[in-house]
């Protein structure tokens, strides 16, 4: 592309911007993991080699159980917000044109914009015992009392899905909008019906937005704190909230890490199996 | 189902009150935070009492608006500190990073390229938890060895700073290389040709190229250090910025002092998202 003079790979400018990327990455990223890994092997009384933090998380059924059920609920929410968003997407993509188009995509792109904090704050009115549905229910006669809506599985479940939302649709709009709607047209004229056209043409088509969508949704979610504590209240057994504890409560240290690190664990391990499944690079997906 | 396919009257009406629902799905906490911000109660629930300004502008008695809080003021003025510092490191580092990417070919670039993207696949609170094991060790090292007391890498503002950092750089860094890519770079070339250094030609002809993306890019940055807690819960001390001081009134239970903050919040956001969009827009 350029005629410039080939880049010698040893230059006084290219170790200038090396250096502040590789003091970013080793300092702030890769050092403090080995510390965390470092720690979560070490007891701290003798500074020896111990398995004994892993152990406790296989013995300790509270510690496994919130492991298995915040990825669990993760992918729930993962697939409940594929499910959601794809028709969005694809009304979005594909039967709005130009300008209403743009603003229609903006919608859903703004509230985004607003702190977490701030929107599931908007559902703790909307959900709590003295709030609008509850409210609303009752002045319409369905319910004789007021109703608790928050604090349950279902509430977390909902406020996961409509953090994530946003990062389903953009990349599901980004793919539906290269497929050309002649091959649409085409699946029709060779006489599909919606369904076949969907299944054949469309979410084929549609498969490497699915899965950066699915992937960045499952992290977030499994990594999400706010939604889970506020939604979900005492008994939301979120496992971020043990790291928490175990952290900044306890200040177990050793603890905090060895499940921090498998946290880790179980995300690298979904995001590394999404690749494999779709063949897709990582570098790809997320650039 | 697109457009130029005829579908049967029914479906169509159901897919257009697919999306209003879905749009009442999107707004509807929203807009109950902003509404709650003036009901003269001392909770941000039903019964409705009247309209009020009191949770902006009450200066005392039993409603201090946010004007007068100065607890919430305190922690906006640090929050916007926190962010504007982040911001400058996050960019300053990017746009070096972009760079790097485009223009040098060394070995083990798409290594390091991988290393890049990592902290946007570490969830936040792990991240703060890594950087917060990591300074305390440092700092506890020094201590014992060296007798050297350095506060900034115990948990507070220094520490928040760091962790924002960590993986805003990865974010700004995506934007700014993603314009880098579409700079025609002849471009450089004529001004080389003109006389000027390659510095100069950088500096004059391919960073005014750049600067949608550097403005788009400190705008995100800024709003995702201003709005982050995960991280920054993990490494605060006892200054707290404003999403900390929100979270802690949420669960003991709020007055609508937070509807009022909540709502200058999206005035706040829904104006920068406005500018990033139609700045985006302008320079594609």
């Amino acid at each position: 592309m350029s005629s410039l003079p080939a880049t010698s790979p040893f230059k006084l400018g290219m170790w200038l911007l090396l250096a502040p990327l590789c003091l970013w990455l080793i300092l702030l990223i890769i050092l403090p993991h080995l510390e965390l890994l470092a720690f979560s092997f070490t007891d701290p009384e003798q500074g020896s080699f111990t398995f004994g933090f892993y152990q406790e998380f296989f013995l300790e059924p509270l510690y496994w159980r919130t492991f298995v059920r915040t990825a669990v609920m993760s992918i729930m929410a993962t697939i409940l917000t594929l499910l959601i968003a794809f028709p969005v997407a694809f009304y979005i993509a594909k039967m709005l044109k130009g300008r209403s188009k743009g603003i229609v995509f903006a919608m859903c792109l703004i509230p985004f914009w607003v702190s977490e904090l701030v929107r599931t704050f908007g559902w703790m009115i909307l959900l709590r015992e003295s709030g609008v549905i509850s409210n609303f229910l009752q002045w319409s006669g369905l319910s004789a009392g007021p109703v608790e809506l928050l604090y349950t599985d279902a509430t977390i479940m909902l406020g996961l899905v409509y953090t994530s939302m946003l990062f389903m649709v953009v990349p599901l709009v980004s793919t539906l909008d290269s497929l050309d709607d002649s091959y649409i047209e085409a699946g029709y004229d060779l006489g599909g019906t919606n369904w076949n056209v969907l299944r054949e043409i469309v979410i084929p088509h549609a498969i490497p937005g699915v899965v950066s969508g699915c992937i960045i949704v499952f992290m977030l979610s499994l990594g999400n704190y706010l939604t889970p504590v506020l939604l979900g209240g005492k008994d939301s057994l979120w496992f971020t909230e043990q790291i928490y504890t175990q952290f900044i409560t306890r200040f177990n240290w050793e603890q905090g890490s060895a499940f921090g690190l498998l946290l880790l664990l179980l995300s690298s391990l979904i995001v590394w199996a999404g690749l494999k499944v779709s063949r897709q690079s990582f570098a790809k997906t997320m650039g | 189902m697109i457009p130029s396919i005829k579908q049967s009257s029914r479906f169509n009406a159901f897919y257009n009150s697919y999306m209003v629902a879905f749009f009442i799905f999107l707004a509807a906490p929203l807009i109950v935070v902003g509404v709650f911000a003036f009901n003269d109660s001392l909770f941000p629930s039903f019964p409705w009492q009247g309209f009020t300004t009191d949770w902006f502008f009450s200066s005392e008695g039993e409603k201090v608006g946010i004007f007068f809080d100065s607890e919430l003021l305190d922690s906006i003025g640090l929050s916007v500190g926190i962010a504007i510092v982040t911001t400058f490191l996050a960019i300053s580092v990017a746009c070096s990073n972009a760079f790097l990417f485009e223009r040098f070919n060394f070995p083990g670039k798409s290594f390091l390229y991988m290393l890049m993207l990592l902290p946007l696949v570490i969830p936040g609170v792990l991240l703060g938890v890594s950087i917060l094991v990591f300074s305390s060790e440092i700092a506890n090292y020094l201590e014992d060895y060296w007798f050297i007391d350095l506060e900034f890498l115990r948990p507070g503002l220094t520490l928040v700073v760091i962790g924002q950092f960590a993986f805003i750089t990865t974010i700004c860094t995506l934007i700014i290389s993603a314009r880098l890519k579409k700079f025609d770079r002849s471009l450089e070339e004529a001004a080389l040709n003109l006389g000027a250094s390659p510095l100069m030609a950088v500096f004059t002809v391919t960073v005014p190229f750049l600067k949608p993306a550097i403005v788009g890019a400190a705008i995100v940055s800024f709003l995702m250090s201003f709005e982050n807690f995960n991280t920054t819960f993990m490494l605060v001390g006892s200054d707290a910025p404003l999403t900390v001081a929100m979270f802690e009134r949420l669960r003991e239970g709020s007055t609508p002092v937070l509807n009022a903050i909540s709502l200058l919040l999206m005035l706040g956001s829904g104006v920068l998202a406005i500018i990033n969009m139609t700045m985006q827009k302008k320079s594609s």
